[in-house]
């Protein structure tokens, strides 16, 4: 087997790894190697932090292992090897009728990493997070290849889906498509002046796609004011877009200075006119709005950025509020802040999702940011809320002890599947996951 | 017109992102190779894809017996019969200074093996008047370098043996583009030292169509290859001979 020693990140590229990485290219050398050497696995590296880096030790490149293994036309059932991305998935069965339920923010995302992290969409509120429309999944432990589905393994399935790779090695997964009438999708946006207005506007809500952009940097009487997109799939032909552009090399500090954030978040709250808009675009465009623009975190400068993203119950919108306050004053929050209505939808002991707001926000890596995060991430604790792994690169493990109530029964099922601890990636480690300090 | 494409060495991930742009043109796979079970997995990838068919055949260059079959059914197929060859086989350059007789495989495995197949599948391109031969090469077969000089041997002999088929097939309306390709991100090439300019497997399956569309003879690809190679050729004997690039 080769090893290639690489330093790489997550893809917000503040915290970096270095150590031996090993890319199978065919499911029969990813038996062999794993049987030989228990590494954790990483796919396209989409989550921001270190959930998907293991510093000074081996791991799985997953990337190349992409394939469809077996479709149903009649029932929409699906497997698939484990790094195939899951905007290639769309693209390969929307126009046949056929789409995953839940696509996250990043058509790059691979489906061994959306099971790893149980990821939600912006139809989190009706369909629910991703691991709920996964029928079987083929794990890797070692020597021994394991497919387990809801009812043969419970507790196993439990611990696997959003069970941060710990279970072992996610080779393939079966997931259940929806059907779908085309590739396009209505969208509809319309300016929000305000967090009040955006929880009504949320409550009054029916569509099945329903997401909100922040201005992160609005304070006083504009605080939380935003756009509000909702979706609906329907029929039409999509015109699959060819120009893909990429952010050639870092952009400078001054680049996201908060003068320049405030300008442009102000001109893009005014790109939808006052009265709103609608417009009907391929899905892939509302789906992973920043896929267009390659490499879009060189945006950031060398030193990269962090991402918060939390969750509080329905009933902690003051918090909320707090938390914007704040963000706004801070002169460090980025153009990127999204806030989505979640159900209870979720489909592992570790999943993020839960019933409340979900508020996620871009931070440059630069001094002051960790700080507060660190304030952020106490705020949503204090909430009864919890932030998400996928995200998360700054908490220590006292600040999430008691967010994941579930945390202790998975840590029992992990240390049963991985007694070696094998699978512990730098994420883990560092929130001493696996120590089990849910119930504290 | 149906385009049915016959790829041998499809595992190869050069091969394998060949064969997913082919699907979603709709023409028909046979992916041959040794590895069935991977090559099943490229061929269920491939359907989902839009291949109007996609079959995995056994394929081993070292074995003539496995020729004729795959040559028997694509011919059933009504259309354009083309052939991509993706085969060699490049052991470290150590293990063949200890062990001389794996020349011989090598030496079979990129260029003699492949040579038999195209010879054996001629004469149905110059019947069906039409098809294209694409053949893998590699820049190792335009000098040879102390570092892999067995293996550049056998490609730049398959080259030789390409430009010779493309004199043959061109009269009869077939058609035969070398591929010349630089350092390409494989697993021939994952975690070996010194590699730089790495083209990704679908940028150079890309490059192959867009040959194959505009009837080139030869490409390198990427295409600054070429200039590379062009200047590595015109270093004096003298000098080189002193090299070890």
């Amino acid at each position: 087997m080769a090893w290639n020693k690489l330093t790489y990140t997550g893809w917000g590229r503040a915290r970096v790894a270095s150590g031996l990485v090993a890319r199978p290219e065919r499911r029969s050398t990813l038996s062999r190697d794993l049987a030989e050497t228990r590494a954790p696995a990483f796919g396209m590296r989409r989550s921001y932090g270190d959930v998907a880096l293991n510093d000074e030790g081996r791991a799985y490149d997953m990337t190349r292992l992409d394939r469809v293994i077996a479709f149903d036309p009649a029932t929409g059932g699906v497997e698939v090897e484990a790094g195939m991305p899951i905007g290639d998935l769309g693209r390969a069965f929307a126009n046949k009728g056929w789409i995953p339920p839940v696509m996250p923010g990043t058509g790059f995302a691979t489906v061994g990493g959306c099971i790893a992290n149980d990821v939600h969409g912006k139809n989190h509120h009706v369909m629910g997070s991703f691991g709920q429309h996964v029928t079987a999944i083929t794990l890797i432990q070692g020597a021994k290849t394991r497919k387990i589905t809801p009812k043969s393994a419970p507790d196993l399935w439990q611990a696997t889906v959003g069970g941060l790779g710990q279970t072992g090695v996610i080779a393939s997964a079966k997931l259940q498509l929806m059907p779908c009438k085309g590739d396009m999708m209505v969208l509809t946006e319309r300016r929000i002046d305000g967090l009040d207005a955006f929880l009504v506007a949320f409550d009054e809500s029916r569509t099945d796609y329903t997401v909100g952009w922040m201005d992160a940097t609005a304070t006083g009487a504009r605080l939380g004011r935003g756009i509000l997109e909702e979706g609906e799939i329907t029929s039409g032909i999509n015109k699959s877009r060819d120009a893909v552009k990429s952010v050639p090399f870092n952009a400078p500090s001054w680049a996201l200075s908060a003068p320049v954030v405030r300008v442009f978040n102000e001109l893009y709250f005014r790109r939808v006119p006052a009265k709103g808009r609608t417009s009907v675009k391929p899905i892939t465009e509302p789906f992973f709005p920043l896929d267009a623009i390659h490499n879009w975190n060189r945006l950031y400068g060398k030193r990269g950025f962090h991402q918060f993203q939390c969750v509080v119950p329905m009933d902690q919108v003051e918090v909320l509020r707090m938390m914007l306050t704040r963000i706004g004053t801070s002169g460090l929050a980025s153009p990127l802040a999204v806030l989505k209505k979640m159900g209870t939808g979720r489909g592992g002991y570790m999943s993020f999702p839960m019933e409340g707001y979900t508020l996620a926000v871009d931070f440059p890596n630069r001094d002051g940011a960790e700080e507060v995060i660190s304030e952020l991430t106490d705020m949503a604790h204090d909430a009864g809320g919890r932030i998400y792994f996928a995200k998360d690169s700054v908490a220590s493990a006292a600040q999430i002890a008691g967010m994941y109530p579930d945390q202790d029964t998975w840590a029992k099922a992990v240390a049963k599947a991985d007694p070696e601890r094998t699978f512990e990636t730098d994420l883990v480690r560092r929130l001493g996951l696996r120590d089990g300090t849910g119930a504290a | 017109m149906q385009q049915s494409w016959i790829i041998l060495g499809a595992t190869s991930s050069m091969a394998r992102a060949m064969a997913r742009r082919l699907a979603k043109e709709g023409a028909t796979l046979f992916l041959c190779g040794r590895d069935m079970d991977d090559l099943a997995a490229t061929a269920a990838d491939c359907l989902a894809r839009g291949a109007a068919t996609a079959e995995a055949l056994p394929f081993d260059a070292r074995d003539t017996n496995t020729f004729a079959e795959i040559i028997e059914r694509a011919t059933t197929e009504e259309g354009v019969i083309n052939c991509a060859v993706f085969v060699g086989s490049m052991p470290e350059q150590s293990d063949i200074d200890a062990t001389p007789a794996l020349i011989a495989g090598v030496v079979t495995d990129s260029h003699t093996g492949p040579a038999t197949f195209l010879h054996m599948l001629a004469p149905h391109i110059e019947a069906r008047g039409q098809g294209t031969v694409v053949g893998v090469g590699s820049v190792a077969g335009d000098r040879g370098r102390i570092g892999n000089y067995v293996y550049g041997s056998a490609k730049a002999g398959f080259a030789t043996y390409l430009s010779g088929l493309r004199n043959r097939l061109t009269r009869a309306g077939g058609h035969v583009v070398t591929v010349k390709p630089g350092f390409v991100d494989t697993a021939m090439t994952w975690g070996i030292e010194g590699m730089f300019l790495v083209a990704s497997p679908d940028a150079v399956a890309g490059d192959i169509l867009t040959a194959v569309a505009k009837k080139k003879n030869v490409i390198y690809t990427p295409f600054f290859w070429r200039y590379i190679m062009l200047i590595i050729r015109h270093i004096p004997e003298f000098i080189f001979k002193k090299m070890s690039i």
